[in-house]
């Protein structure tokens, strides 16, 4: 049982691997886009929500710890404690999500969607006159697709531990074998690892840098 | 049997990780609203290391692993660091030369 726990811990690390080659490379393009228009990125950034993406920081640690917890209570026998710590780690990534579909809003309805109605009018009214059009969209689109495939795997970890619930509840997990509750984790955890880069380095930058500044 | 390689850790671990996470949240968005011009980003990423090192070593358990699995999570990102150095030297080089389609 111990060989088999480790033989799946190992296969979800080296899938995690590749989802770490995945997100780098959405990463390194940032890099590439953010050395090259600079002030592009500055006056992009200052659009995005501190306070909304400082409390999804917080909702997605609150949901790790919950996550973490459920797999301590397999380890410990407690059925109730496994459900009721999944079932928290769900709402949590819930709460996530319906966030990030406000901040979303936001956006379309302050015409930062990359494509023909784009406009840097909003920006603007933030004190950023002279905000360069296809280089703020460059910053959107990393935006957009950044955070888009995030939310993608935050779906994926909901189904995910939606069906780690169903079998929590069926009472498939003991002491000895809790293999997929632990690598589930494993997941949700590596969700939250992306999110703690893509907050610094997405909305924090905004605070400062204006035109002249 | 199995409590020797994965040890079941006290959840007053676990509650002072996840209070260090949330300390190190505040702490970004505090330096975050300071100007210290680009030493911002240096600082956010700084925490954002840490924060991850945390998630990784105690609530993913890699301190707990099997060297094989170290091994595997450790070359993960050293890859990752082999993608941005060789695409930056590659970026960051291109206009001491001259290369059209910079």
């Amino acid at each position: 049982m111990e060989q088999q726990l480790e033989a799946s811990i190992l296969g979800m690390w080296i899938f995690l691997v590749t989802e770490i080659m995945f997100f780098g490379g959405l990463f390194m393009a940032y890099l590439v886009y953010r050395t090259m228009y600079p002030q592009a990125w500055l006056d992009g950034s200052a659009a995005l929500d501190v306070p909304l993406g400082a409390l999804n920081t917080a909702v997605l640690i609150c949901s790790s710890l919950t996550m973490v917890l459920s797999v301590r209570a397999a380890q410990v026998g407690s059925r109730r404690g496994q459900i009721v710590n999944l079932i928290l780690t769900i709402l949590f990534g819930t709460t996530f999500l319906v966030v990030k579909y406000f901040e979303y809003a936001a956006k379309f309805e302050h015409h930062l969607i990359p494509g023909p109605h784009f406009s840097v009018h909003y920006l603007e009214e933030l004190g950023r006159t002279g905000a360069d059009p296809f280089s703020t969209q460059l910053f959107f689109s990393l935006y957009f697709i950044m955070t888009g495939i995030h939310a993608a795997h935050m779906v994926v970890g909901i189904g995910l531990m939606s069906v780690i619930l169903l079998m929590a509840w069926r009472g498939r997990f003991t002491p000895d074998y809790y293999g997929p509750i632990e690598v589930s984790g494993l997941y949700w955890h590596f969700v939250d690892i992306v999110w703690i880069f893509l907050f610094p380095l997405l909305y924090l930058l905004g605070l400062h840098g204006g035109h002249g500044a | 049997m199995s409590h020797t390689a994965h040890p079941v850790v006290s959840v007053r671990l676990f509650v002072t990780i996840w209070l260090l996470l949330m300390g190190f949240t505040g702490l970004t968005v505090l330096a975050g609203y300071q100007d210290f011009g680009f030493m911002n980003t240096i600082i956010a990423l700084s925490i954002a290391v840490t924060k991850a090192s945390l998630v990784v070593l105690f609530f993913m358990g890699v301190r707990h692993n099997t060297p094989l699995t170290k091994t595997v999570v450790i070359a993960g990102f050293c890859w990752l660091f082999i993608l941005f150095g060789l695409g930056m030297s590659d970026y960051l080089t291109r206009p001491w030369i001259g290369v059209p389609g910079r």
